[in-house]
């Protein structure tokens, strides 16, 4: 059965409708990708899926429950963590205390456990950090956990708020745009990091990304989509070909063109 | 060369035991200034920047409690049953401290920017005003109409129970606040308290009618004090009457008692804040501060942490006001105006939004400038303007001085002043606020550093 799956989603602001009629589904353990052009309607999903949003209509069920009338806070203790496309970490606050704080669901202590501080309570907060300086290093952070999260370098960050998103221990994960504005060498690293985290915590893993490398070398199905609509699914080797994404991308003149040379 | 002597002399001062020499100078130095010159200011803001000293030389942690205890719970006690000006002004500090440290919870710790706090102090100061005097007795009548000689509806005693029935009122109508804002931030939430601080305030000003709650603008008084036995007053006397060198009264000993009493309480609010600041709480909050959208997408429920950061602050408020009700014997809605709120709003930017010292610390700078340093260079101006005195170079007798120029009548200029040069040099206030440095055994390059 499907981790997630969305039926007939439909999101619009005003006039302008971000996400029409989407049907899509996502297979546990999975790495999957959304592609299309700016302005189709992929983080309006994404804000969409984590309750941000409320769709106007259609369903969103993950893991066999409807989503629906959830809030943000309820979904993401329901196993859906998120980055987002531009970094959004807690820059004040360390880097252990922003992962920290993205384990926030999964500590039990109660607010008395929080006034009294007994041991029960200690140990937790020991392993805690613990556990959050092994995602650290998990991540590829060395050294900086009491640096300012808005000190760390810029793929520093990023990979930060990857650490603060697997604290949450999630089933799902949704990755915006992750290897934005990364260098070949930087990208290459995180795309093993994305590999590992699906093998070795066997997390799925949903990304919007643009850098066809990334897209191409790590998903194995990808969902592309343009004004707000599912135009394409498949493998890469399928969605490479697809007639209607290179006309989303690249116009109708470059789907023309590939039938000439084809002749 | 001269700085090469001061950082000599800084080092010299961060090792060894000249730490402690220096905090016990200062303290020394002060105690023995302000006992010989009882009057003077100046010998007090020494004494009192003791505190200072000792929260910022390096010392070892028994140390600084004994010598914390040895000035709040014996040189304080002795100075300001002395001369009972300065406890008074310990007094307003702890008291401002408190308030200080509640709203740092609110605007500090979870961002939240509320101009109506001191509602929360009214609503603990109306409560045992109403229920520690004869108000009850008089709900039928119009303000100044009741007959003489009416009972007290509890025994004073009732005062330490109050203060914890404050702890829950207070909460409550901090959650009461929040329900309503809690979708609003920034400007429009700051427009919506200070609107609710008003509404407390009106109230407190109009409910003389249909029924006499409040009593009016003309406040409740008296309000009852819990009983003091004969044995502490002589016992004190007994013990300090020699250094006082006058037999202390009742009177003497409820504002000792108070401040006291005002002194736990500041100690019970830090301990709740140290805790709750490290603890998941503390840091949900601090994730709402720095990014709400974030905070929520991670798993933090915004509403419950939003209402819990209203209600402990509200708290805060609501036992200081109890306690104010009491040692005042007196309210009257003018103690909570708009401007006390600004008033703690300031203590906490000024002193380091977020930060348990610096919120202390810009309580006493604001209730010491207020209290004394102004009020001080006033009668130092009226005294001049007496004299027969003249201005040297420009020939300016002190005693053709308006006497409109009155330091102060300025306080309010003087904050903004001083609230305006903070934000261009200081914006993260006299002592900015610092998240706890972890060692981290695990993650080696950190334990070096």
């Amino acid at each position: 059965m499907a981790l997630l799956e969305t039926i007939n989603l439909v999101k619009s602001f005003g006039g302008l409708t971000a996400i029409n009629r989407v049907n899509f589904e996502l297979e546990a353990g999975k790495i999957v990708s959304i592609i299309g052009p700016n302005g189709a309607g992929k983080t309006t999903l994404f804000n969409t899926l984590t309750g941000l949003y409320q769709p106007d209509q259609g369903q969103i069920n993950f893991n066999g429950r409807s989503l629906l009338g959830l809030r943000p806070d309820q979904i993401a203790k329901r196993g859906i963590a998120r980055t987002f496309q531009n970094i959004r970490l807690f820059s004040d606050v360390s880097v252990i205390e922003n992962i920290l704080i993205g384990m926030h669901v999964h500590l039990r202590q109660s607010p008395l456990d929080c006034l009294l501080h007994l041991p029960s309570f200690k140990k937790e907060e020991k392993d805690a950090e613990h556990k959050a300086v092994e995602l650290m290093h998990y991540v590829g952070l060395q050294g900086v956990g009491n640096e300012l999260a808005k000190n760390l370098p810029y793929g520093g960050q990023r990979r930060l708020e990857i650490a603060r998103a697997l604290a949450a221990e999630p089933l799902l994960l949704l990755l915006d745009e992750p290897a934005a504005g990364m260098n070949p060498q930087e990208t290459e690293d995180v795309i093993r990091l994305f590999r590992n985290i699906r093998d070795e915590k066997g997390i799925t893993i949903l990304l919007i990304e643009h850098d066809m490398r990334v897209v191409m070398n790590i998903s194995e199905h990808i969902c592309v989509m343009d004004y707000g609509e599912k135009i394409a699914e498949g493998t890469p080797a399928q969605i490479r070909t697809d007639a209607r994404v290179i006309e989303a991308y690249l116009g109708r003149g470059a789907v023309a063109a590939q039938h000439e040379a084809q002749r | 060369m001269l700085s090469a002597l001061c950082k000599a002399l800084v080092h010299k001062l961060d090792q060894g035991i000249w730490p402690y020499l220096a905090v016990l100078v200062h303290i020394g130095l002060g105690t023995a200034l302000v006992y010989s010159s009882p009057r003077s200011n100046l010998a007090f803001l020494v004494l009192i920047s003791a505190l200072l000293s000792l929260y910022f030389f390096k010392t070892d942690h028994r140390f600084k409690l004994f010598a914390g205890a040895l000035l709040a719970l014996l040189i304080f006690p002795v100075i300001g049953v002395r001369n009972i000006f300065y406890l008074e002004v310990i007094f307003q500090i702890s008291v401002f401290a408190a308030l200080a440290l509640g709203l740092n919870i609110v605007v500090g710790f979870a961002g939240l920017l509320d101009l109506g706090y001191v509602a929360f102090y009214a609503v603990g100061a109306y409560l045992w005003a109403f229920f520690g005097s004869q108000q009850y007795f008089v709900l039928p009548f119009a303000p100044g109409t009741q007959p003489s000689n009416l009972p007290f509806l509890l025994p004073g005693d009732a005062f330490y129970l109050f203060l914890f029935l404050a702890i829950i009122v207070a909460a409550l109508t901090g959650i009461l606040l929040g329900l309503p804002v809690l979708r609003l931030r920034g400007d429009y939430l700051a427009i919506v308290t200070l609107g609710f601080g008003e509404v407390i305030r009106v109230l407190a000003n109009n409910l003389d009618k249909p029924l006499n709650f409040t009593n009016g603008p003309q406040g409740i008084t008296p309000i009852q004090r819990p009983t003091m036995p004969e044995a502490v007053v002589d016992g004190f006397n007994g013990l300090f009457g020699p250094l006082i060198g006058h037999r202390a009264n009742a009177a003497d000993m409820y504002n000792l008692f108070f401040y006291l009493l005002a002194l736990l309480v500041i100690m019970a609010i830090i301990l709740v804040t140290r805790r709750l600041n490290d603890s998941k709480i503390g840091r949900a909050w601090i994730a709402i501060r720095e990014d709400e959208t974030a905070a929520i997408a991670m798993g933090i429920p915004l509403v419950r942490m939003k209402l819990a950061a209203f209600a402990v602050g509200a708290s805060f408020a609501g036992v200081m006001g109890v306690l104010l009700a009491a040692s005042r014997t007196f309210i009257s809605p003018e103690s909570f105006s708009f401007m006390q709120s600004i008033g703690v709003l300031s203590m906490v930017i000024l002193g380091g939004s977020g930060s348990i010292p610096g919120v202390i610390l810009g309580a006493a700078v604001v209730t010491i400038l207020n209290l004394q340093v102004l009020q001080g260079f006033s009668l130092y101006l009226s005294e001049l303007r007496q004299s027969e005195a003249i201005i040297p170079l420009i020939n300016f007798a002190w005693k053709d001085l308006s006497t409109q120029l009155d330091p102060a009548k300025y306080q309010r200029l003087l904050f903004g002043l001083i609230l305006i040069l903070m934000m261009i040099f200081r914006p993260k206030g006299l002592i900015p606020a610092q998240r706890r440095q972890r060692r981290l055994a695990s993650d080696d390059q950190t334990v070096g550093k």
